[in-house]
């Protein structure tokens, strides 16, 4: 479903991304974690190109991007539609309600009609535990509310991939449960889910596989029972004793 | 002295009623002058230059270098030279090249010129106050540049710019007076062909004042409403 190879990101003289090779099937869900800097959230961003690799190859189901050669800008927006997008910040739209900010994608860009578009939005926000929110502003709304239409908002468009990048990490202690049920649910019905978090008892609970990171390098990657009872790499006992 | 002249002016009833004549009858073409030339020469020009602000702001943001100094030349021409001397090129210099226009054409060039250098600084600050997160959030739905534009950014630009905008539509309601020294015959003009037949100057200046006072007034209203409709979104 995923293929990077030989993915290198460079923001001016600080490389951020060394080298990346990486698989991903179709169902799995792969959870990223290591220290800030380490280059997590780089990657996931240049899954769906916010951040233009240096170089290296990138496959998304039947579409492939090589960054080493000339991109036109319709190929990177094709691209993006493979993936959906959940952001730290939720980064929801203001000034539409809970209802418009999940219509927006299919209306705009796929050209669907309000209608349709409405009755898919109306079944999302059901399904991530909004149906009575749907009218409310984004400023009405709590942070976890706030997250769980960015979910929908994400779904809306109907990605073969959902890419989380920190999905919790701006939410209260409170609110952190209601985005990891949404997320949990998403997996069980078999969505291929690449997530950045910190929070270990999702990555064990959840994940298929678990992929360490450091300094730009994938440093160790394996079934959770593996990276969290027996890691191999120094530098992710080291990391793993830092946050538990 | 002074009590003399008092009473000359003020005291005298025949006086008082050729006063209240004059300005009354020359109400109406004060307020015509406003009507025909003043308040449609503003609504065209703000137009025009709103385009021509947003087409301006877009190029400095561009990536295009040819685009954006393009844009910063004619801000920065337009920003430092005087309106009055623009409008005099525009109308009483430009003939000597074979270029004749018309008083309200040339006038409706001038202020758009005008307008849209200025309102340009606005828009674009009011699209790089917008979070990054917004374009990413468009991006990451496959929008195109043009389509975050249009759906995510514009309209949330549109909220912080109303201020700025509005204080620029007002100016220009008053800066129309100076279209009376290239022939356009708006609501200044009209008060100074008046004011050479009665030598009434101070009672018809101060009446195309109190015009001009009405207009922005009733545009300062009309701002308030527009901001309480887009600030329905945040939180107060």
């Amino acid at each position: 479903m995923i293929s990077v190879q030989g993915l290198y990101k460079s923001f001016g003289d600080l490389e951020v991304l060394k080298g990346i090779d990486l698989q991903i099937d179709k169902g799995k869900v792969v959870v990223i974690i290591g220290p800030s800097g380490s280059g997590k959230t780089t990657l996931l961003r240049c899954l769906n190109v916010l951040e233009t690799p240096t170089k290296g190859i990138i496959t998304i189901g039947d579409k492939t991007l090589d960054f080493s050669k000339k991109i036109t800008k319709q190929e990177i927006s094709a691209f993006r539609r493979l993936t959906g997008m959940v952001f730290q910040s939720y980064n929801l739209f203001p000034h539409m309600t809970a209802l418009e900010n999940v219509m927006e994608g299919p209306v705009t860009v796929k050209g669907e009609t309000k209608e349709k578009a409405r009755k898919k939005a109306e079944e999302l926000l059901a399904k991530v535990g909004l149906a009575d929110k749907v009218n409310l502003y984004p400023f009405q709304l709590s942070g976890g509310q706030q997250q769980r239409v960015g979910i929908a908002r994400a779904l809306a468009m109907e990605p073969e991939v959902m890419l989380f990048d920190e999905p919790t990490s701006a939410l209260d202690p409170e609110l952190v449960g209601e985005v990891l049920k949404v997320m949990k649910d998403l997996a069980n019905e078999g969505m291929t889910m690449v997530v950045v978090t910190h929070e270990m008892r999702f990555a064990k609970e959840v994940a298929d596989e678990v992929i360490f990171m450091d300094q730009g390098v994938i440093v160790e990657r394996g079934s959770p029972e593996k990276i969290f009872t027996a890691p191999i790499h120094e530098r992710t006992k080291q990391f793993l004793q830092l946050i538990q | 002295m002074v009590k003399m002249y008092l009473n000359n002016v003020w005291m005298d009833s025949e006086r008082l009623e050729r006063l209240i004549t004059i300005a009354q009858s020359s109400l109406l073409p004060l307020v015509k002058g406003a009507l025909f030339y003043t308040i449609p020469l503003t609504l065209i020009t703000f137009s025009i230059g709103l385009v021509l602000a947003i087409l301006t702001a877009l190029a400095r943001l561009s990536n295009v270098k040819l685009l954006q100094i393009i844009a910063r030349v004619y801000v920065s021409a337009i920003r430092g030279t005087p309106l009055l001397v623009q409008l005099f090129i525009i109308f009483y210099g430009l003939p000597s090249v074979g270029i004749t226009i018309d008083p309200f054409p040339a006038a409706v060039i001038g202020f758009s010129l005008n307008v849209g250098a200025y309102a340009s600084e606005i828009i674009r600050s009011a699209i790089l106050s917008i979070p990054k997160g917004q374009w990413e959030a468009a991006y990451s739905l496959g929008m195109s540049y043009t389509q975050a534009l249009k759906r995510i950014i514009f309209p949330q630009a549109a909220r912080v710019s109303v201020p700025p905008l509005s204080n620029t539509f007002i100016s220009l309601v008053k800066d129309t007076s100076l279209a009376s020294v290239i022939l356009v015959s708006e609501m200044f003009r009209k008060a100074q062909e008046i004011a050479s037949m009665n030598y009434e100057v101070l009672l018809i200046y101060t009446e195309a004042a109190l015009i001009y006072w009405v207009i922005c007034f009733l545009l300062s209203i009309l701002q308030d409403g527009i901001e309480r409709r887009l600030n329905r979104y945040i939180v107060r």
